[in-house]
């Protein structure tokens, strides 16, 4: 019982905040804090789906990091609120929203009918320990190019902010 | 009770959530953040699947993806300021250096 009202509480501000980032038109800030809620909502699902340690380091990486990275862009620029109604135009916007409503539509049709329960885990599944054998073991190779794509990512977003183009 | 297919229902939501943004939306900083919206619906739906098979490679996946997902928003970021410093303009339709 308390899974489905946390499930349910915490889906539902995940889609809406979603929802916020979209049609949140005035302030790219409160954009970026709609964003905020959403990835919390989404780590709490993840730590129901007995996924601690990806929960964890969505809290970290993606609310802590990303979208702070995200505010700091936004405060940086100084942006003035007319640069904010950059907009598509209106056919391209209706056609656009029923596009995505009739797939969404289709989409929940289709996987409702899918029928399969969880199997049983041990306490141990999803936690630093198992991750981390899995992590080092079959997938050192990913994680090792990982690490060289975060190097290279910082090395890009230096030069790319420096440049000066004349 | 919760089954797997709940969850697959509310990834699918974020994922179509932000696609509609990077269609209806114009504003360079907005659509990177649609993307990341994108990124979470597929983690979500991995992390169920992770769950529903009893084994960690979509946990793994969903790690690589935040990896993947920081480096782009880094260098996506650093690019978005040079193009407003360039241009002057949140407007992706202003972006047409390769356009002739």
């Amino acid at each position: 019982m308390t899974e489905q009202v946390l499930f349910y509480v915490f889906s539902f501000v995940a889609v809406l905040s979603a929802g916020g980032v979209v049609l949140n038109v005035r302030n790219t800030v409160y954009a970026a804090l709609c964003l905020v809620v959403s990835m919390l909502s989404i780590a709490v699902l993840f730590i129901m789906l007995s996924a601690e340690f990806v929960g964890v380091i969505q809290v970290l990486v993606y609310a802590g990091a990303i979208v702070v990275l995200f505010l700091f862009v936004i405060m940086l620029l100084n942006l003035k609120s007319e640069d904010m109604g950059a907009e598509s135009q209106p056919l391209l916007k209706l056609v656009g929203t029923l596009l995505i409503l009739v797939v969404s539509v289709k989409l929940v049709a289709l996987l409702s009918g899918t029928r399969k329960s969880w199997p049983e885990v041990g306490s141990e599944f999803g936690t630093v320990r198992a991750i981390g054998e899995v992590l080092y073991t079959d997938y050192l190779l990913a994680f090792e190019i990982a690490g060289v794509l975060l190097l290279a990512g910082l090395v890009a977003a230096v030069v790319i902010g420096k440049q000066r183009i004349d | 009770m919760i089954e797997p297919w709940h969850y697959q229902v509310v990834s699918a939501l974020l994922f179509m959530t932000g696609v509609l943004g990077v269609l209806i939306r114009r504003n360079v900083i907005v659509m990177a953040m649609c993307i990341e919206l994108m990124l979470n619906g597929a983690n979500l739906s991995l992390v169920a699947f992770s769950r529903m098979w009893g084994n960690h490679d979509g946990q793994i996946f969903v790690f690589m993806v935040i990896v993947v997902a920081a480096v782009e928003v880094a260098v996506g970021l650093a690019i978005i300021i040079r193009l407003i410093a360039n241009r002057d303009s949140l407007n992706i339709e202003d972006t047409n250096l390769l356009k002739w």
